[in-house]
């Protein structure tokens, strides 16, 4: 996987099985810091110590605790190669928080990819939980919810031909002006 | 800008048409564990939506799951129509979404070739 926004997919899919059914998706950027922060916290059944001590090991992780996430290896290893580290606070019960760091400039720094196609799937995908996106760059931001998004829709589906149009424009011309492209 | 202003005033005209209706239509589930998103469910879950307004498909639901044990046929899609099997699709790519769409989903005809899987009894 060389984009951040499938490694992001691949956290909320552990979020899902984890039981989540409200997951927080933050992306910071810096970039006078130099900086890509990533976090998902969610408020999934969570993990003992024992299994959070194993969840970073590709082989432990492939064979019988599979459920908990093949990515997270994976992305252990290329937080890493980019000057940064995947931190991973759980408790049973209580949901867990993964926090992925980079270094921007690095040159192992994956790239952010579609993260708008990413985040479409994610909402449209997932009816019944209430995903939070919360994405700043420098000093701009852009936030939305499924939570947000229900409400005005009442009870007209996100799957509808019309609110996906919608949807596609409202995070294409959001994720511009985050970067500066639209004022 | 498409504001969330826009998003209401869309609400509204929708409600009003009668059209709008709330059946038991087809479900569409795409697996996205991590073997699934490395081969591209990303993109076919984009090409389905883009798929869905092109054609104003107005009862589809569309999910995401996660690992299905299959991993060398991902991108694994499934397809259920009200009252029919439950069917897999394997090694889907972009390309061959809109044939799934329009054969299948629209015009209820399996599309043999792409399939992997066939499930009589929903779960
Ligand atoms: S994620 Fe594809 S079979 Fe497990």
């Amino acid at each position: 996987m060389h984009e951040l926004s499938l490694h992001i997919l691949d956290l909320v899919q552990n979020s899902l099985e984890a039981g989540a059914n409200d997951i927080f998706l933050e992306i910071i950027e810096d970039r006078p810091k130099d900086e890509l922060m990533l976090r998902v916290t969610d408020n999934g059944k969570g993990m003992h110590e024992t299994l959070l001590g194993t969840v970073r090991d590709p082989f432990v992780s492939t064979r019988k605790t599979r459920k908990v996430g093949l990515g997270l290896p994976l992305i252990d290893m290329t937080a890493r190669q980019a000057g940064g580290s995947l931190d991973i606070e759980s408790k049973p019960g209580k949901g867990t928080v993964v926090k992925a760091t980079y270094c921007l400039n690095h040159i192992d720094c994956p790239p952010l990819g579609k993260i708008g196609a990413a985040l479409k799937a994610l909402l449209v995908g997932n009816p019944g939980v209430n995903i939070r996106y919360y994405h700043q760059v420098d000093s701009q931001t852009f936030s939305l919810s499924t939570q947000e998004i229900r409400g005005i829709l009442h009870g007209i589906p996100l799957t509808h031909p019309d609110v996906l149009l919608w949807l596609d424009g409202h995070i294409r011309e959001n994720l511009a002006r985050l970067y500066g492209g639209v004022k | 800008m498409k504001t969330l202003e826009d998003l209401k005033r869309l609400r509204e005209k929708l409600q009003d048409e009668t059209r709008l209706r709330h059946s038991s239509g087809t479900q569409i589930i795409i697996g996205m564990g991590t073997c699934g998103i490395a081969a591209g469910a990303r993109e076919v879950m984009t090409a389905i939506l883009d798929e869905i307004a092109k054609r104003n498909l107005q009862d589809v639901e569309v999910r995401q799951t996660g690992c299905i044990g299959m991993c060398e046929k991902e991108v694994l899609v499934d397809v259920v129509r009200p009252g029919e099997p439950r069917i897999t699709y394997g090694k889907v790519k972009p390309a061959v979404v809109s044939k799934i769409i329009a054969e299948h989903v629209v015009n209820g005809r399996i599309v043999e070739e792409l399939v992997v899987g066939k499930i009589t009894r929903d779960r």
